[in-house]
């Protein structure tokens, strides 16, 4: 396969994910702003301005909200995130590249693929929508959710199982391990361990917005059959086999798909060191020593190290 | 004229309805579909039509106009009906045609014996832009120069076709061809039944047939064949895709190329893969900047020199385009004299170059009458129609004329045949072209019966081109009614 083929098709799935992943955290944004004092506890007077400035942060978006905006505002960040073409991190530039990308490899989609990102990119822009009040956004992010998973399920269903289909699939992991260990980050206050201690109804709605934004509330119950505690959730979220979007699942995916590519050449990389490496880190930790060790020095650590493992696949098969 | 509202337009030939009235052979089934069918109907095909073809995205690109810059070509759901014996003098036209370009580009790139004949004018070839000194001595192989040529026909009479243009370099449009026909199989499969149309699917496989059998015969490996595609942005962008994933190749650009000791490798997931056989659909300046358009970022630095060392084929060939060069057309009916001994079956269109004394004067003096194009002009943009034009534009064009002569050359208006069309105000005639594609490898020359009919979509209007609002339809060339479906199925 062509390098560029590949390259598009890393591409290509990453964007995708990231449109789900801003399109998650818009939703719980959204939710929690609602929420009636939600971000008293934290000493915060003004909530809004707390929770979408958050969103800004984990989707790595303040700098660039930043250069051009004052105030964090509801309306300012979801026009930002949602909507802004001159943003190129926003869904709608995501699912533009993306598309873009498909276009420039369509002979490695299946047509099925293609048309239906094809569709969604038209539906995109026969949007002249440039604000959402409350009520609309949800319809909005709903949609982006609905083709961003008709795009995965058709990858899975549709694509034939070869190269094209791991590097897409690389893609996808990647993207969500990075995106995942963002969302944790940016939360990780509310994640810390108070002994024992069962939250108040503040920690809950924080614990189940951040459940919601992996799409993980029910299971966390079918997981665990108890309260919540910080302790179960962070342990859920990093260190879960079964949770799709935990960060151990989406290395254990990354580091198979790696390992597949690897015998189909002939050859073991740099890459794969590094995403066997981080993969056995994770797959034997315990959610206590990441605690001793600090999580948001874990959570750093864990996304510059996925980052790397990214770099490496560029440099061993993309280009 | 029966029961058929369609009235054809007074003094063109129609391709459905005869200059006595009645309805031709070959489009009986067709008239009684258009008479029978709910208006309705076919409007709300039409628009399934256009949903499908944005959906798929088959679009094109439209260069400096803004707006969406993907659109669809307007798709028109009337087919264009030949009949079986008029396409086998087509084709054996086309065949002559096709033979006699190929065989005239190995003769200028080589001993130039048509030049020392005097039969073609030496400066009209040594100085044309499209011809390349740099393919000078260079023996193709298989003896083919331009592999792919998409010939522009148009129909004035019962059986008088005439050539419009030859294309030698880099014919776009087969994926219509295929489209169309996918899209009436979808649309309108009864109709389909009630004629026998012979297939036009194998296409692409006929054209990697063409492709495999002229690959370097220094390799003894099965030979890998790429399509080369200027990227997203060129207008035909759809088709390169079409094509290479119809034939199963890699759809590649310049920078996925690279060349190592006189060879062209692929970047590939592997390490560098072989390349034999390039599908080329960059323009020749672009294709290498060592040797031509240095700026260029489409090409292959090296290109050049791998294929004089024959360890690549480039279909078409670089160079090929001075032999469908507007001015050196002319002589095509000389060439096929010359070559191969045969007069030309398929008629030139009078033409007048304004280089010449004589010509010049006719054409400044009936302006009014004649069409003008530029000699390097190409896609329906820079001509002037002479009857649809106003006085001021005729001005304005003499002053360019008079400016560079040698640059133009003048045809007569021809009347372009009319074949039904679905337009806004019901069915009705619009004026119609033919662009089949011939293809030519090391054993021979291949037509898939058919090509791509271009309709001028606007009433009254001479140009098909697509960046001029033309649109598309399906071309069925019938079968010979002794062969198919009857006989098959006793």
């Amino acid at each position: 396969m062509l390098s560029r083929t590949a390259a598009n098709l890393y591409w290509l799935a990453r964007y995708m994910e990231r449109a789900e992943n801003l399109a998650r955290m818009l939703d719980v944004a959204e939710r929690t702003s609602l929420m009636p004092g939600g971000a008293l506890a934290d000493g915060v007077s003004d909530s809004d301005y707390n929770e979408w400035h958050s969103v800004l942060t984990a989707s790595g978006n303040a700098t660039g909200f930043f250069a051009s905006h004052d105030e964090p505002t509801r309306e300012q960040v979801i026009h930002y995130l949602a909507l802004d073409k001159s943003n190129p991190s926003s869904i709608r530039s995501c699912i533009e590249t993306a598309r873009n990308n498909a276009r420039a490899v369509r002979t490695a989609l299946t047509a099925d693929l293609w048309e239906s990102l094809n569709q969604t990119w038209l539906d995109l822009i026969a949007t002249k929508r440039e604000e959402f009040r409350r009520g609309e956004l949800q319809t909005f992010l709903d949609w982006v959710k609905e083709r961003t998973l008709l795009f995965s399920g058709g990858a899975t269903s549709t694509l034939l199982r070869g190269e094209g289909y791991r590097f897409l699939r690389l893609g996808t992991f990647v993207e969500r391990a990075d995106s995942s260990a963002r969302i944790l980050d940016v939360k990780y206050h509310i994640l810390l361990p108070d002994d024992q201690h069962v939250g108040g109804a503040v920690d809950y709605y924080q614990w189940t917005a951040l459940l919601r934004s992996f799409s993980a509330s029910r299971s966390f119950y079918h997981s665990y059959r108890s309260a919540l505690t910080a302790g179960n959730i962070a342990e859920f979220m990093i260190l879960s086999q079964e949770m799709p979007r935990s960060l151990t699942a989406c290395l254990a995916e990354t580091h198979g798909l790696l390992e597949h590519l690897a015998d189909l050449h002939g050859r073991h990389l740099e890459c794969h060191r590094l995403a066997g490496q981080l993969y056995s880190k994770l797959r034997y930790a315990r959610i206590d020593d990441i605690f001793e060790q600090g999580l948001h020095e874990f959570l750093t650590g864990f996304i510059a190290q996925n980052t790397r493992v990214s770099d490496e696949i560029a440099v061993a098969y993309l280009s | 004229m029966g029961a058929s509202p369609y009235q054809p337009i007074n003094g063109c030939f129609d391709e459905m309805v005869g200059r006595d009235g009645a309805v031709r052979d070959a489009y009986q089934a067709v008239d009684r579909w258009l008479v029978e069918t709910d208006p309705a109907l076919l409007e709300q095909r039409r628009r399934e039509a256009e949903v499908l073809f944005m959906r798929i995205g088959i679009t094109f690109a439209v260069y400096g106009e803004g707006g969406d810059p993907e659109r669809i070509i307007p798709f028109d759901i009337v087919p264009r009906v030949i009949d079986a014996t008029e396409w086998e003098r087509l084709a054996r036209g086309l065949e002559q045609r096709v033979k006699a370009l190929n065989l005239f580009l190995c003769d200028i790139y080589a001993d130039r014996e048509i030049l020392r004949a005097g039969v073609i004018d030496e400066a009209l070839v040594l100085r044309n832009p499209a011809y390349l000194p740099e393919m000078n001595g260079f023996r193709p192989s298989g003896g083919v120069f331009t592999h792919i040529a998409g010939i522009d026909m148009v129909r004035v009479g019962d059986d008088e076709f005439y050539v419009l243009e030859d294309n030698a370099r880099t014919p776009s449009g087969v994926s219509y061809m295929l489209e169309d026909r996918e899209m009436m199989m979808r649309l309108f499969p009864d109709l389909m039944a009630a004629h026998d149309i012979a297939p036009v699917e194998h296409y692409p496989s006929e054209l990697l047939g063409t492709l495999r059998s002229v690959a370097p015969k220094t390799s003894d490996r099965d030979p890998t064949v790429v399509v080369l595609t200027p990227g997203i942005y060129n207008s035909a962008y759809y088709e390169h895709t079409y094509l290479a994933d119809r034939m199963g190749v890699e759809l590649v650009e310049g920078q996925d190329l690279f060349v190592e000791e006189n060879r062209v490798y692929m970047r590939t997931t592997r390490g560098p893969e072989r390349v034999d056989v390039i599908y080329k659909r960059i323009d020749d300046p672009f294709i290498d900047p060592l040797v031509f358009n240095p700026n260029s970022a489409l090409g292959v630095p090296g290109l050049m020199t791998a294929l004089r060392a024959g360890n690549v084929t480039l279909a078409n060939a670089p160079g090929a385009g001075v032999a469908d060069d507007k001015s050196v057309y002319v002589h095509v009916p000389d060439m096929i004299k010359f070559y191969l001994g045969e007069e030309s079956i398929l008629k030139n269109v009078p033409t007048y170059r304004c280089g010449e004394a004589d010509d010049y004067k006719y054409v400044m003096d009936n302006l009014g009458e004649l069409v003008v194009k530029e000699v390097r002009g190409s896609g329906g943009y820079g001509m002037l129609v002479g009857p649809h034009s106003t006085k001021t534009e005729q001005e304005e064009y003499a002053e360019r004329i008079m400016a560079t002569p040698d640059e133009f050359i003048a045809q007569p208006t021809l009347a372009l045949s009319t074949s039904p069309t679905f337009v806004d105000s019901g069915v009705a005639p619009r004026h119609v072209d033919l662009r089949p594609f011939v293809l030519t490898g090391a054993n021979g020359v291949s037509i898939v019966p058919g090509g791509l009919t271009r309709v001028a979509l606007r009433e009254g209007s001479l140009v098909v081109n697509s960046s001029q609002g033309g649109g598309t339809k399906d071309t069925w060339v019938l079968v010979p009614p002794t062969g198919g479906k009857e006989a098959a199925s006793c």
